[in-house]
């Protein structure tokens, strides 16, 4: 790996997801130097955790492809991975930014053959299934994982576990004596694309997530039905492995609700309305999916799809808020209760599986980062701050893939205005 | 009520009222219910309705009446015994993604609907309602020796005597622990001034009224 040469004119962008690497890629395709920094072992991001994009059901593997083939291209962009932003000092158009970099135990000469996870018995939580399934604690994130490196994880470093890792790689890949670094970088601007999490379900008190394991969220069932996933794509309930062929999707799981997050997550509707596709692809006529909404926010181009699922008979809709789901004690099918605001009927529906579409929520607030942002009112960052550090994605607001794109892009070109100034100051 | 005193004074209140709002219910209810001004903010989710442990008995729930509010139900809303249905758990307020104070609207309408006379006739919550503000405005204290009498018999001597000694053993409870005294029948305690309490009283329906409309 060559030496740091960022200087101010460098844009650095942190976070890794789809966001993060649009705005490294149209930057670094300007021709602007760009040092791309990510928490985790991989790029990616969530959008590498899903099964399919709405409205056209394609693979994000595809779009994600492309990314990383440009990024390996390019010859403006330094990818660090398990790195995080501690501090950031200076301003607009001078930044001096503090990294802290986890270690990963592997290094460059690793191959990705996999020979450290066959050797290594222990298992960790696989947080790219977010603890549906586990992993060797010896691990490739997932099969799109940018870098194709494999991480030791912390707990078995020291332990006979890690020895068995490292005694397993042939070609001298494994360093377990690899510590944390810290490490300083010149920048002339930033875009911060940290991305969102999903609202913590257990939260939500009266839909039992957590304590009824029928009851799970919109991103755990994408990574039911992915191939890749836990079930190897089989959409099978967690309590007893059954066939989840009769699904509700319970709407607004947090969103638009003061007591939780106020605003509007904007791609649950759609996502809920790709979900019931899913059921119906895995068991045809006999899928029945429920949607319970307040009302579909499925616009312009998305009402095409929502006519179309409206059309499909496996899927009912109910405008209803559900106010309580409970648990049948026997066979542990989830009961939802309410009462729907069209003809105002109380209804008490037992179904195989509950999903609830979870609201998006920054991954990092705001308030958190270590720069002068402007926050609104549920922590993502707002427009209007002096600096030049630029929100993109999913840290400015609820969006989809394709509307985070564009809000990247639009940030790196302030970013690229940014560092064009500094440079002509410096010339 | 047959024979009310009152009774004129109300039906002339409900026939100022329809002359002055017309078609508009939602803004009569805005400006005279308290908290009326929220009704509007109801997007139909209708979680208040699937949370109310009183749910299966009402005939109108929150989000419906919220509704018929809005288009304009003014007599079917008024007359409805649904509002008194409310044992005030709050259980709809913390769970209402917006805020609304559903508790305190659904009182403000029973209020209202009191006023003009419109509200149902045979009522549990309204009957002891009424009986309960004449007991403590009397004297400024709850006297519970007549509370307790005059909701026993007020459906007849018979019937209030079967009350009586099916309760028999929480009111020998309430004597033993002097939570109600027998003597209290005679007319009870009071406030040291009652007659400066009663014209608080007077004096806070009187601002109340002018702030709602209500008067004159």
């Amino acid at each position: 790996m060559t030496p740091s040469v960022a200087t101010s004119q460098t844009i650095l962008v942190v976070g890794g997801g789809i966001s993060g690497m649009t705005a490294a890629l149209e930057a670094a395709e300007c021709g602007k130097q760009v040092v791309l920094v990510e928490k985790s072992a991989t790029l990616g991001g969530r959008t590498a955790t899903l099964y399919r994009y709405f409205p056209k059901l394609c693979h994000p593997t595809c779009g994600l492809e492309i990314n990383l083939r440009r990024i390996k291209a390019s010859r403006n962009i330094r990818v660090m991975t398990l790195a995080e932003v501690t501090k950031i000092a200076g301003s607009r158009g001078g930044y001096t930014v503090t990294l802290k970099i986890a270690p990963r135990y592997v290094n460059a000469n690793c191959t990705a053959c996999g020979a450290c996870a066959e050797a290594v018995s222990a298992e960790i939580p696989n947080p790219w299934d977010y603890g549906l399934g586990r992993m060797k604690a010896a691990y490739l994130p997932h099969t799109m994982a940018y870098p194709q490196r494999y991480v030791i994880d912390p707990a078995i470093v020291g332990t006979a576990e890690g020895e068995k890792a490292k005694a397993a790689c042939r070609y001298g890949a494994i360093d377990l004596g690899m510590r944390e670094e810290t490490l300083e970088l010149e920048a002339g601007a930033i875009v911060w694309a940290t991305g969102w999490k999903p609202y913590d379900a257990a939260k939500i008190q009266p839909y039992g997530y957590g304590r009824f394991p029928n009851v799970i969220t919109s991103v755990e069932f994408e990574r039911l039905a992915d191939p890749h996933g836990p079930t190897g794509g089989k959409l099978l309930r967690p309590s007893d492995g059954k066939e989840a062929k009769n699904v509700a999707f319970v709407q607004c799981a947090g969103s638009r609700d003061e007591n939780h997050l106020r605003h509007c997550s904007r791609i649950c509707c759609m996502a809920s309305l790709k979900q019931t596709q899913y059921v119906r692809e895995a068991f045809a006529e006999d899928a029945r999916s429920t949607v319970y909404y307040i009302d579909i926010r499925a616009i312009d181009r998305f009402e095409d799809f929502y006519a179309k699922v409206r059309k499909d008979a496996t899927v009912t809709f109910v405008k209803s808020k559900v106010a309580r789901i409970a648990e049948d004690a026997a066979t542990r099918d989830p009961i939802l209760h309410g009462v729907d605001t069209e003809g105002y009927r109380r209804y008490a529906n037992r179904h195989d599986l509950v999903v609830l579409a979870i609201g998006m929520e920054p991954s990092v607030k705001a308030a958190d980062i270590p720069a002068d942002v402007v926050a609104d009112s549920s922590g993502f960052i707002d427009a209007g701050a002096e600096s030049a550090v630029f929100g993109a994605g999913c840290a400015t607001n609820a969006l989809d893939v394709n509307r985070a794109v564009q809000s990247a892009t639009a940030a790196t070109l302030r970013a690229i205005q940014v560092v064009n100034r500094a440079a002509r100051a410096e010339a | 009520m047959p024979g009310d005193a009152g009774m004129g004074d109300m039906a002339d209140l409900n026939e100022r009222a329809l002359a002055k709002y017309r078609n508009d219910f939602l803004r009569e209810v805005e400006e005279r219910v308290d908290e009326g001004h929220w009704v509007k903010m109801c997007m139909q989710c209708g979680v208040c309705a699937g949370s109310c442990p009183f749910g299966p008995h009402w005939e109108h729930s929150p989000p419906k009446i919220f509704l018929m509010i809005r288009a304009g139900k003014r007599e079917a809303v008024l007359t409805s015994d649904s509002m008194w249905m409310c044992t005030s758990c709050y259980n709809c307020v913390v769970r209402c993604p917006r805020k609304l104070p559903i508790t305190t609207i659904m009182h403000g309408l029973a209020t209202y609907a009191q006023r003009l006379g419109l509200a149902p006739k045979v009522q549990p919550t309204r009957d002891f309602s009424i009986i309960f503000w004449e007991n403590f405005t009397r004297t400024g204290r709850a006297n519970e020796m007549r509370l307790m009498l005059r909701l026993w018999f007020k459906e007849g001597f018979a019937a209030g005597v079967k009350k009586a000694l099916s309760m028999r053993d929480l009111g020998l409870a309430m004597l033993r622990t002097k939570r109600m005294s027998p003597l209290e029948i005679l007319g009870g305690h009071g406030v040291k001034d009652v007659k400066g309490f009663q014209a608080m009283i007077r004096k806070a329906k009187e601002i109340e009224d002018r702030r709602r409309g209500l008067s004159g």
